[in-house]
């Protein structure tokens, strides 16, 4: 009340508690900036902190390979985290990795979302120390220490060809069921597959190579038509996950389940009951879990300096044996991994 | 009941003024929501600052005001928009749009500074786009913006398919990351300063700002006072557009990568923070110095959280909970405030 006494008061008042306001605000922003000091990266001879940061949590994909990167730090005493982003976006990764650099962990290991926008996070990760190793889905190759590759296309494309040709007794006729006709993958695993059955398989016959474009449905009726355009027909290879299933779930309940073979890449969790019920009897992937306990290990080994990703450096990763870092320095998991009715329930991805 | 005869004399109507029967200015800014925030963000500043490690540090407000920066943009002029009532949900569509056409202009050889120019005025016709439909057309802006944030965002996506285009420019990529001296603030804050000063003076010093606020309140009432409504409202969603372009160009230069999927989901964490900051969803009420502190607030808790390694799933139930909170504190305050305030006799009441 006793401010309410004049109207020349009342203004004054209403200017001082602006400029108080503004005060406030301005303090604020100068504690801000100035305030704390510069973060220190733990000291000690070896930084065994070493934390997975996959494409996003919640996937199962990653939380297999995570899985394996964790046995893998605790077998040699590091300290294993996850972090990662809810979504697979690259910005969210790019705040992930700033965290992770000012908290000075030893190593990350990363799936990227984007191979050149992680790129100044990464840059500057790296200029604090923290070695940098990328799974599954790599950045341009000098954001990062090594790459750890999970098969090659050379890989891929013989063990489709050594499956189909094994299931129908190396001779026969055969077709590809394909993603998208302008898939860069797929393509040059069919180019290579398409050597290799000229080379060495003379009595199987490649019919055709059909395109479902990794559409359920699309793949789905593409195996349908397949079936009826070469009766002959004795096996199908699908180098995708979309059309393995698909393709699966038409034979399994159609009269061909059994009397066709089918391969190709899949996914456990996808292929379970095909395999089970008979449909398929084998496909092919990498193993996740032996791709994380890789990457965890070619941490490993940059922390202690043992690689520095030139060609030719070798080190030793646990149980999986010895590996040699090759071209653009990329470590290679090894071969596909085949999943069938005897090791298809370790796997849940 | 007596005083409300009164107050119909014109002498009594004349003297009276907002001071006569509210509280004083300290009073009222003390008390103001946007004050609440600012006093959160304080908090949460000072909390975190001696509680998580690393938080205390430059670089930790460097990435923090990185990271902010397009949320911090497109509030601007999104707090003009659900002021007036509306809402646009295109925003991070238009970034998108924009960020596609920043990478495949600067691909086929346009000079970046032409190609800013040009994603700007993009943006400007999104905006009007989304403005066209809603005032002389005469749609709700929420089924127009859904429609279009499919439309922008899927041109942007058409545009280029799931490749990124990646080379622009080192001088651009660098200033975007450069920070001023060891401050660790961004050089880009000084835009966005310069942009908040803008917005502020426009939204709550000019007739067409406070022509804003009254359309919120009443669109009637507005229209009778001489305001321009469709006029008004079709110029908050330009201004929308061009400010989301704006953060497009920002986001391409700091990522260093136009994609088509960039920034998607973005509008959420826009209208969250300005929503956060005070601003009503209904319209009529909210000022730029809370939406400022709201984007902040949200900013620094995620920073916090991260480093204190908290999973991005709490995270984002902690900024979900934090959102409900901020929603509903204002309705049981004045729920509170209404079982304690009876009408006193002999004081004069407002002005109907």
């Amino acid at each position: 009340m006793l401010l309410h006494s004049s109207t020349r008061r009342k203004g004054v008042t209403r200017a001082l508690s602006i400029g108080v306001g503004v005060v406030a605000i301005a303090l604020l922003a100068t504690a801000c900036s100035s305030g704390g000091s510069p973060g220190t990266s733990s000291s000690g001879d070896k930084n065994y902190k070493i934390t997975f940061l996959p494409k996003n949590l919640g996937n199962a994909y990653f939380d297999t390979s995570d899985k394996g990167g964790a046995a893998a730090i605790k077998s040699f005493g590091g300290t294993y985290s996850e972090v990662g982003p809810a979504t697979a976006t690259a910005d969210a990764q790019v705040s992930y990795i700033n965290t992770l650099t000012q908290q000075g962990v030893g190593a990350i290991v990363l799936s990227a979302n984007d191979p050149t926008a992680l790129g100044s996070s990464l840059t500057q990760a790296k200029s604090a120390g923290v070695k940098i190793v990328t799974f599954d889905s790599d950045t341009d190759p000098k954001y990062r220490d090594v790459f750890v590759n999970q098969a090659t296309a050379e890989g891929i494309a013989k063990v489709e060809v050594d499956s189909i040709t094994k299931l129908i007794g190396d001779t026969g006729e055969i077709a590809i069921l394909s993603a998208a006709a302008n898939a860069t993958n797929q393509n040059a695993w069919i180019d290579l597959m398409k050597k290799d059955l000229a080379a060495n398989h003379p009595n199987v016959k490649l019919d055709a190579v059909v395109y479902g474009n990794d559409d359920d449905q699309t793949s789905f009726d593409k195996t349908a038509a397949l079936l009826q355009t070469y009766p002959n027909l004795k096996g199908i290879v699908s180098p995708t996950t979309v059309g393995v299933a698909a393709a699966a779930r038409y034979l399994s309940t159609s009269a061909f389940k059994g009397k066709v073979q089918l391969t190709g890449l899949g996914t456990p969790n996808q292929m379970r009951s095909y395999v089970k019920d008979g449909t398929v009897t084998g496909f092919a992937l990498w193993n996740p879990e032996d791709l994380g306990y890789l990457a965890a290990f070619t941490a490993k080994a940059l922390v202690d300096g043992t690689i520095t990703g030139k060609t030719g450096d070798t080190f030793t990763a646990g149980k999986l044996g010895k590996f040699t870092v090759g071209d653009k320095a990329t470590v290679l998991l090894g071969d596909p991994f085949v999943f069938n009715k005897d090791n298809i329930d370790k796997f849940n991805f | 009941m007596n005083s409300v005869e009164t107050g119909l004399e014109p002498k009594q109507a004349e003297r009276r003024a907002v001071a006569d029967y509210g509280n004083p200015v300290w009073r009222r800014w003390l008390f103001s929501r946007e004050t609440a925030v600012i006093a959160a963000l304080v908090v949460v500043v000072i909390v975190a600052s001696a509680v998580v490690p690393y938080f205390g540090t430059p670089t930790t407000l460097a990435f923090l005001l990185l990271d902010a920066t397009p949320i911090l943009l497109i509030a601007l002029p999104m707090t003009l928009v659900i002021i007036t009532g509306e809402i646009d949900l295109s925003v991070a569509s238009t970034l998108g749009l924009s960020s596609v056409i920043l990478g495949v202009l600067t691909k086929a050889g346009v000079p970046i500074e032409f190609a800013m120019v040009i994603c700007l005025l993009v943006g400007l016709l999104a905006g009007a786009i989304n403005g066209f439909l809603v005032t002389v057309v005469g749609l709700p802006s929420l089924a127009v913006t859904i429609g279009t944030l499919a439309l922008f965002r899927g041109i942007a996506v058409g545009l280029l398919g799931t490749t990124a285009i990646t080379n622009f420019p080192v001088f651009w990529q660098t200033l975007v990351q450069m920070r001023l001296g060891t401050t660790g603030i961004p050089v880009v804050m000084v835009l966005v300063i310069v942009l908040i000063i803008i917005f502020a003076v426009v939204l709550h010093f000019t007739p067409f700002g406070r022509g804003l606020v009254a359309l919120g309140l009443s669109r009637d009432t507005a229209a009778f006072s001489g305001v321009n409504v469709n006029r008004a409202k079709f110029i908050a969603f330009v201004l929308t557009g061009v400010v989301s372009a704006l953060a497009g160009i920002y986001w391409t230069l700091r990522y260093g990568s136009a994609r088509g999927d960039n920034a998607v989901g973005l509008e959420l964490s826009v209208i969250a923070a300005v929503l956060l900051g005070g601003v009503s969803i209904f319209g009529g009420k909210g000022a730029l110095h809370g939406v400022v502190a709201g984007v902040l607030l949200i900013g620094v808790l995620q920073s916090a959280l991260r480093l204190a390694n908290v999973s991005s799933d709490a995270i984002n139930i902690i900024t979900g909970v934090l959102l409900i909170v901020s929603v509903l504190s204002p309705r049981f305050l004045a729920w509170t405030k209404g079982l304690r305030s009876r009408p006193r006799a002999g004081e004069p009441h407002p002005p109907l």
